[in-house]
């Protein structure tokens, strides 16, 4: 579609942003330079739990380049505060949260492998590293426990004083006694013992930043890999203690991806900052990827236990939940919202179920902090409910979709036992059109087919929902959140009639400076590329909340729509005078003004022209320029909701899964660009399929990371995966302005089941535990190879 | 240091370089040429693929001497004239994109698949053949497609696909 036309809502508009990344003009924050950079390197604990007796960085400092050797204690000598955990979790006691200090760079204890000892700053990179080898650390090695199921155990290694038997909380939601009556009344109950395993995120560009301090203003910049700049000023200025927020700067430039993990405020970019007043230059750090396996926080890792109580004919009673979640070695920025209000809420899944009563133990463990990774807590959830309810149709002998079918929830507003309000929905049709799309009907022939190949042929389902727009500030701030989760926007027309987007949500992959600006395209009439979106400046853009949980649709996008209400508004106000027409006459359309039932209006771009000139109208009662800003609080979270069909093929002599036939039909609700929204599916399914079938962190019994590189975490490539089906059914949201809901993490919450509960219809049995490698699955079949002739 | 002559894009460069200096490294910082990315250092991300004598070569897994009389193309130097070369454009039409990171060393894995394969591409040759480039974004899907029409453009139209 060419750029200068005005561009529909649901037009597959071409990116703008395009043209830089195909280029090699990207502006990412490792692309970037200072005059006068020094490069900082980052000494890290080899040890998974240490005392640290002493630190002696006199040779290190001698060496060819060496600007400076900095440790915590220097941190602390000027003042700065911790890193924190935004997001209070009470006990079931009511006690708050046992959350342990934690330095940006360690003081006297270390608790992971890769924790920050020492920060290195000199000429080069490569001086750095040098230096590194040359400051000797006196370490007291400690016992260390990595393994979530021993991390509570009694006697074991204390992680933090503050948090006994390295319990971070012991937090509950929904209705013990209504679920354990359902449970009483229950004529089957189906159990299943879950591991989420643990994930890397791993976006392409790793973690930078820039910090840069200026003297004559007394003023620093942090350019840095963010999903959320403003976020990360919050933080820095009112806890770290940097500087107020008036003389820190956060940019977050062209960010190559985060899913998460760069939502969070981390001690590189941190100590970055402060160091470059200490040594008064720039300091510049670019994660190394081994760095990142070891720092950037992780995802997932949950040991789940799940009942569900059911009627004689597959009807849902009531569902019990005990969850253990792995924190890592430190709470990190929102770590603590993951396991509990991003978690136990959306255990009701799409189903109609009378009671739920959840219980969820956080726990340090000497690991990587844990925190949210694209999904954050909604895919756990997921899995464990579309886990459970395919292993009770089979335990039952119902077909998996009937099952599904029979306890959806079906009128709306629908509340749930677990805080959540559903506001929109038809989960009936979505899986209908799945089901035909993956031409379910047809698919006992297709095993059969594949049997005589010597494969084992399987389908499985996965009927997800997901919380997204996160989110009404007063609903999260009585749960606990330290901030409010409303975007700004701000529409700025200049005189010549283009338009300047400023939005407090960032874009890092996912086509804002298309989408938002399609949006104003559409509703002023102009041409898409006389619109620029501006974002990730915390100069230029008053405030944001940025960009996670699939809140740039429904919550940044509505502040646009907002801002944009607001320009109309008063563009008919001049309008009207210049037209010598009455207000209410004017009409807005197409991009013109016109006096009702007249033949006489303005462009666009004339009224804006107007504005600025001011000739025509009483500034007395209207002020020139035209510019509006807004901020948008939503009063719901959105549920998107689809449902995905995987068919795979497990090779029985190899173990290795192919994936045949994706099929995800979801409800986004409105959907601006179909093009993007198509992507963002196809990213989300190939994380979700990496966590089923692939990708796993693993650390020893002594804490050592195992999976450090791509040589040992497996990535998904081109050949792992299939091209995908995809479909759309729509139920616009009520509760935002465009009727949005969120389609960024669709993807990677529906796609585990959806592979697992396939893997299981192919090989017969509901034992296969994520991820499902070759090596397992090849034992699997080989039992059964075993079992079946013993029959 | 140890001085080295080579051609970047048609340009002829000539720099003193530490030994231990990668290729990678050469491009971004003294040549500025930031278009060439590093997401891994183990090679596996094909992020850093560059063409040097007109083969793609994962360019953090080669010193900048090896490149002394090389000539190296990176994914500044395939648009001709302003006019985008239609790999260049295919991924934008086919969303074969989201964060960019990847972009580049994708282009340029892609180019190079077309160079030994020749413009006609099925899927799964090419899935096969970007088993050195990891995208974390696109699940591939737009990927695969850019790539098949690209190649099919550059077959269809040699003298634009010419890059170097």
């Amino acid at each position: 579609m060419n750029a200068s036309v005005v561009t529909p809502i649901g037009a597959p508009v071409r990116r703008k942003e395009d043209h830089r990344f195909i280029t090699g003009k990207g502006r990412y924050t490792d692309d970037l330079s200072r005059p006068g950079q020094a490069h900082a390197y980052f000494l890290r604990s080899p040890y998974a739990h240490a005392r640290i007796r002493a630190i002696d960085t006199s040779a290190a400092i001698d060496m060819p380049g060496v600007v400076a050797v900095l440790t915590g204690k220097d941190l602390a000598q000027d003042g700065l505060g911790g890193l924190i955990c935004g997001w209070m979790i009470h006990s079931k006691d009511g006690s708050p949260m046992n959350a342990g200090a934690h330095p940006a760079l360690a003081l006297d204890t270390v608790r992971y492998v890769g924790d920050h000892v020492a920060v290195i700053i000199a000429e080069t990179l490569n001086a750095a590293k040098d230096a590194a080898a040359a400051v000797v650390v006196d370490y007291e090695i400690l016992p260390a426990v990595a393994d979530l199921a021993q991390a509570q155990a009694e006697g074991g290694p204390v992680i933090h004083d503050v948090a006994p038997r390295n319990t971070v909380f012991e937090w509950e939601l929904g209705d013990k006694a209504g679920t354990e009556a359902a449970f009483a009344r229950a004529a089957h109950v189906t159990a299943i013992d879950i591991v989420n395993n643990r994930l890397a995120p791993n976006p392409m560009e790793p973690r930078a930043a820039i910090g840069d301090y200026d003297a004559g203003d007394d003023a620093f910049t942090l350019w840095t890999t963010s999903q959320n700049p403003h976020v990360a000023r919050l933080v820095l200025s009112a806890f770290v203690g940097l500087a107020p927020e008036n003389k820190l700067r956060v940019i977050a430039p062209d960010v190559g991806g985060g899913f998460g993990s760069k939502i969070f405020i981390y001690a590189e970019e941190t100590v970055c900052a402060w160091a470059s007043k200490r040594v008064g230059r720039p300091v510049k750090w670019t994660c190394e990827r081994g760095e990142a396996f070891l720092c950037d926080a992780h995802g997932r890792d949950h040991i789940t236990r799940g009942e569900l109580a059911l009627d004689g004919e597959g009807r849902i009673l009531g569902f019990r939940v005990k969850t253990t979640a792995n924190m890592g070695a430190y709470l990190s920025t929102f770590s603590s919202c993951v396991p509990t209000y991003l978690y136990a809420t959306l255990l009701s899944g799409q189903y109609a179920i009378p009671a739920i009563y959840c219980e969820v133990d956080a726990v340090y463990t000497n690991t990587a902090p844990v925190d949210a990774y694209r999904g954050a807590g909604r895919p756990e959830a997921t899995f464990l409910v579309e886990r459970i309810i395919d292993k009770a149709a089979r335990e039952l002998g119902m077909d998996p979709a009937e099952m599904r079918r029979r306890n959806f929830v079906t009128a709306f507003p629908h509340q749930t036992p677990v805080i959540m309000c559903y506001d929109a929905g038809d989960y009936g049709a979505s899986l209908d059109k799945a089901l035909a799309l993956a031409d379910y009907t047809g698919f006992p022939a297709r095993k059969a087919e594949a049997e005589r190949r010597g494969r084992l042929r399987g389908i499985g389902l996965s009927a997800y929902i997901e919380a997204c727009g996160i989110a009404p500030s007063a609903a999260v701030g009585s749960l606990g959140a330290g901030v409010g989760l409303w975007e700004s926007a701000e529409v700025r027309v200049n005189p010549t009639g283009n338009v300047e987007v400023l939005t407090g949500s960032h874009s890092h992959g996912q086509g804002h400076e298309t989408t938002f600006a399609q949006l104003v395209s559409a509703r002023l009439g102009i041409p898409i590329d006389q619109v620029s979106v501006v974002h990730g400046d915390t100069d230029k853009v008053q405030f944001g909340m940025g960009t996670y949980g699939s809140r740039s649709g429904a919550v940044g996008m509505s502040a646009i729509v907002k801002a944009l209400d607001k320009v109309e508004a008063k563009a008919k106000k001049i309008a009207a005078h210049v037209l010598e027409a009455s207000e209410g006459d004017i009409e807005f359309k197409d991009g013109r003004f016109t006096v009702a039932g007249t033949d006489r209006g303005l462009a666009f771009a004339e009224v804006a022209l107007n504005a600025y000139v001011a000739h025509k109208f009483p500034t007395s009662e209207i002020e020139p320029g035209l510019k509006e800003g807004a901020f948008y609080d939503p009063s719901n979270f959105t549920f998107p909701a689809g449902c995905h069909v995987c068919e795979l093929e497990v090779d029985p002599e190899t173990g290795v899964t192919q994936i045949v036939n994706w099929v995800a039909v979801d409800d986004f609700g409105t959907v601006i660009n179909p093009m993007i929204v198509e992507g963002q599916v196809h990213g989300g399914i190939a994380q979700g399929v990496g966590q089923a079938l692939m990708e796993r962190v693993a650390y020893d019994n002594d804490g050592q990371l195992v999976t450090g590189s791509y040589m040992d975490y497996q990535m998904p490539r081109a050949e792992d995966l299939p091209s995908f089906t995809l479909g759309l059914t729509e139920t616009r949201c009520p509760s935002n302005p465009l009727g949005m809901k969120g389609c960024g993490e669709a993807g990677a919450i529906a796609a585990p089941p959806a592979v697992i509960n396939a893997l299981t219809d192919a090989l017969g049995t509901q034992d296969i535990s994520m991820p499902a490698t070759p090596a397992k699955l090849w034992a699997v079949a080989q039992a059964r190879v075993t079992r079946r002739a013993a029959e | 240091m140890t001085k080295i002559s080579l051609t970047v894009n048609g340009k002829s460069v000539s720099a003193e370089v530490e030994p231990r200096t990668l290729l990678v490294q050469f491009l971004r910082e003294k040549l500025l040429l930031t278009g060439t990315h590093v997401g891994c250092d183990t090679s596996q991300c094909g992020a850093c693929v560059v063409h040097v004598d007109g083969s793609a070569v994962k360019s953090c897994t080669m010193l900048a001497v090896q490149a002394d009389g090389a000539r190296v193309t990176t994914i500044e130097g395939i648009a001709q004239g302003g006019v985008l070369h239609p790999m260049q454009e295919a991924f934008r039409e086919h969303h074969g994109l989201q964060c960019g990171f990847c972009t580049p060393g994708m282009i340029m894995s892609a180019l190079d698949m077309v160079n030994r394969l020749g413009p006609i591409l099925d899927e799964s040759a090419i899935r096969e053949n970007l088993d050195g480039n990891l995208c974390r974004c696109t699940g591939y899907h737009n990927i695969v497609k850019a790539i098949a029409a690209g190649a099919a453009a550059m077959g269809a139209n040699p003298t634009r696909a010419a890059a170097e």
